[in-house]
């Protein structure tokens, strides 16, 4: 194997293992249950952290950072936020253990889930 | 007349096979056309030599879309004064045209007061109606209800319509209600069933033109660009010679050709969106100020008897 290509490997495998530590961090992040609010960004036609993992009567804040409306629509029914303008804000307080799923009903393809333990 | 033409596509208008697509990005001066099944690409730069009487067909009609007004942010802090432009432009066509077809998103956050400025601004086109569609901005929190009040007198379900002008069968559907999660535009039953009903009666010889909110072709579903159920509603026009669809939504001019089917997008009044992918999400298109207008247009539709076809021409706001 020529030193070019070894490089190459090594590299590879380095990024490979920064690339998993990064999703690992995440992953400890999003899913350890929190007490204290919790604020979902919503960036770019993102909700960030897509997915959350809370205890029981936390209260979520989705904060509209993009320059278009958006909405946050539990897929069940359970909380249906008005049109958010830039920089306005929705909450709600999940008192309820369950799997909240939600959408934005303005831009479907955005969806985000909320897991209340 | 500078950037303005009507052109004639295509004599037959039913022996065009395969697959043709064109994307002529607004602001880049490029118009595309379909003639007798070979895409034809003209320069804006070259139509002021073709003149008026090219224009002339049996009926002529302009679409404008997503006009936002409410929308104040960097990327067109003045959207009136964008729309302002775009009345001029059709005001001066030196022809009349027979109606305005506005495809929706008339404002950006569904208020009383951003309804009443557009309806102010759009009274001073010289035309003979204006008729519309709604966009998902438009139906903002109310389910479309202040929509239907304003403008969906006469219309079926949650404002959709079809009427007849000099032989040609108009439909307006509404593709931006009842979204569901991870999905895209949507028609739904009812209103496919309505449509299927609306179309039965006429001869597959009677030209079809199909209006929108959200593409009704697969532009870009990554960004939500397209209908789930577009296909279906499309289906039920195989029969006919000449199907033009005309949609808004992604700000942008992009047309593609499919069978006997015409695709059309119009560029916004307001603001430009990026090119799909080009950018981490669909959101505004910054530019420089003096590049805005150059990305903000009037679609101008003309339709001849006898050739079964559509010549669409777009033009910017620009001078």
């Amino acid at each position: 194997m020529s030193k070019t290509i070894m490089k190459v490997v090594v590299c590879a495998v380095l990024a490979a293992e920064l690339g998993w530590a990064a999703v690992s961090k995440t992953d400890v992040f999003t899913h350890a249950p929190s007490t204290g609010p919790v604020e979902v960004k919503i960036d770019n036609y993102n909700f960030t952290p897509g997915e959350i993992t809370v205890k029981a009567g936390t209260t979520v804040t989705w904060v509209n950072h993009d320059d278009v409306p958006h909405t946050v629509k539990s897929e069940e029914g359970a909380f249906k936020s008005k049109a958010m303008d830039t920089d306005d804000k929705f909450s709600f307080t999940f008192d309820k253990p369950g799997v909240y799923e939600y959408y934005c009903s303005v831009h479907p393809r955005m969806t985000g889930k909320v897991v209340v333990k | 007349m500078g950037d303005f033409i009507k052109e004639n596509l295509n004599p037959d208008g039913v022996d065009r096979r395969g697959f043709l697509k064109c994307m002529a990005w607004a602001g880049t001066g490029t118009l595309c056309l379909m003639q007798g099944g070979v895409l034809k690409s003209i320069a804006l730069s070259d139509m002021a030599s073709r003149g008026l009487a090219a224009a002339k067909g049996e009926l002529a009609f302009v679409q404008i879309s997503d006009s936002h007004i409410g929308f104040d942010k960097p990327a067109n802090p003045d959207v009136i004064a964008t729309l302002d432009v775009a009345i001029a432009k059709i005001n001066a066509l030196g022809m009349q045209p027979e109606f305005v077809l506005h495809t929706g998103d008339l404002t950006h956050l569904s208020k009383p007061s951003e309804f009443d400025t557009l309806d102010q601004k759009l009274k001073s086109i010289h035309t003979g109606e204006i008729h519309y569609v709604p966009g998902e901005h438009d139906v903002l929190n109310d389910d479309g209800a202040q929509y239907r009040e304003r403008y969906g007198k006469g219309t079926k379900g949650q404002g959709w319509y079809s009427f007849d002008q000099k032989g040609v069968h108009f439909i307006g559907l509404v593709n931006v209600m009842n979204l569901k999660a991870g999905g895209l535009g949507t028609l739904d039953k009812d209103q496919l069933e309505w449509m299927e009903e609306d179309v039965k009666h006429l001869k597959s010889s009677t030209p079809i033109v199909v209006f929108a909110h959200i593409p009704l072709w697969s532009v870009y579903p990554e960004w939500g660009w397209g209908t789930d159920d577009g296909a279906q509603a499309l289906g039920y026009l195989k029969r006919f010679g000449s199907v033009s669809v005309l949609n808004g939504h992604i700000h942008q001019v992009m047309q593609k050709v499919e069978g006997n089917v015409t695709f059309h997008t119009a560029m916004s009044t307001a603001f430009p969106q990026p090119e799909p992918g080009k950018a981490p999400s669909p959101g505004p298109m910054k530019v420089p100020a003096d590049k805005l207008r150059t990305l903000l247009g009037v679609t101008d539709v003309s339709f001849v008897r006898g050739k079964q076809t559509l010549a669409v021409v777009d033009s910017t706001l620009a001078v």
